[in-house]
């Protein structure tokens, strides 16, 4: 950018361009697994049928701007969250190009995971999902004022990432979801002494099946976390192993 | 909810081609105007639609899915869309959301408009 054509102004809420994702300071509690080297995927590169789903609460009473719900969200994201949904964000925080790594159980059983903030600004910030995550998307996470009232709104915009993703939010993966979203609105909402109900619009913006990307099934953390647990006790093992044959 | 600070100007190349043009911002607040453009560009001959972005001032992560749901509706009616006039800022969101992928970039209308001619020809 020079002179005559400035930065725009939403340069700098934009995260820079990366190839593959890496995780510089993982926080100690977090498994960090399905991240490292994987690249972001958005609503164009999943499997299955696209999804729109917009959950909103409004605010009824709460004094405090939209810039400030979203520094509080922020701040507190991990916090919202319910309890089998652990978030692990940076500590640089939730900033643009930072990745948040997820450790969930899911009816499936485990899955470690994460999430690259793309975009934040002061009124909203959007989580990207990495190739093996269960959706290929993103989400956006907003508040604004609607005639002197906040709504807090968490918006998807996304697909499962591959066949077995899409049979499982067949099955049950999407109640699921549409759970942790209304619980994270209601957290954030309680934050502010705020009690009201969680409203949910979706809408199914592609039915189609992109049959092309069912490869991405290779790579599916679910199934890759799986795998990981299975080999816990070998990995156990060959510690113990290696400790005794370390010269004293 | 805020009002959305877009203008869009549609115009027809062709009966087969028409150019949204947009000035001002794409937030999620803009998706009544960008649809009403592609409704009024989209009669049943539209093949092709050129989103020109010339005058794009500001874009956030909600304004990017808005040309997701509209990508999608041009394929539902077997419509290409394309875009021109990203300067380098926005042509790097595109390959950051991985839209280029399926958005065609063009530097002005003159290279797109030539790019469907092209196509059109060698089909």
């Amino acid at each position: 950018m020079d002179d005559r054509h400035p930065a725009p102004r939403d340069a700098a809420y934009w995260a820079q361009s990366v190839d593959k994702l890496s995780i510089k300071d993982a926080p100690q509690e977090a498994l960090n697994l399905n991240v490292e080297g994987r690249q972001t995927v958005g609503p164009l590169q999943g499997f299955g049928q696209l999804w729109q789903k917009t959950y909103r609460v409004r605010m009824m009473g709460c004094e405090s701007t939209p810039q400030e719900v979203i520094a509080v969200w922020k701040e507190r994201f991990p916090e919202f969250q319910p309890p089998e949904n652990r978030f692990f964000p940076s500590v640089a925080g939730v900033q643009p190009g930072e990745v948040v790594l997820i450790n969930a159980m899911t009816p499936g059983g485990p899955v470690s995971t994460g999430v690259m903030v793309l975009y934040s600004d002061d009124e909203s910030f959007t989580l990207m999902t990495p190739e093996g995550h269960p959706e290929s998307g993103w989400v956006t996470f907003s508040a604004y004022d609607d005639g002197g009232v906040v709504v807090a709104q968490v918006q998807s915009l996304a697909r499962a990432n591959d066949p077995v993703y899409e049979l499982a939010f067949r099955l049950v993966g999407s109640s699921v979801q549409e759970k942790i979203w209304r619980h994270v609105l209601g957290s954030l909402a309680a934050a502010f002494d705020v009690g009201e109900p969680v409203s949910l619009d979706k809408q199914c913006v592609d039915a189609r099946l992109q049959w092309s990307r069912a490869g991405n099934v290779r790579h599916n953390a679910q199934m890759l976390t799986l795998l990981y647990n299975l080999g816990a006790p070998f990995r156990w093992a060959r510690r113990l192993f290696a400790k005794k044959e370390q010269p004293t | 909810m805020p009002e959305a600070d877009i203008t869009i100007t549609v115009h027809d190349v062709n009966s087969a081609v028409s150019i949204l043009a947009i000035e001002g911002e794409i937030t999620a607040f803009a998706e009544d105007a960008l649809m009403a453009a592609y409704q009024e560009a989209s009669d049943g001959a539209t093949q092709s639609i050129i989103l020109n972005f010339d005058e794009l001032e500001y874009m956030n992560s909600s304004g990017i899915g808005l040309l997701v749901t509209l990508l999608i509706r041009t394929q539902r009616q077997n419509q290409t869309l394309l875009a021109c006039g990203l300067n380098e800022h926005y042509q790097r969101i595109f390959q950051l959301t991985r839209l280029n992928e399926a958005i065609a970039i063009y530097p002005d209308e003159a290279a797109a408009l030539a790019a469907i001619n092209q196509t059109a020809r060698t089909s």
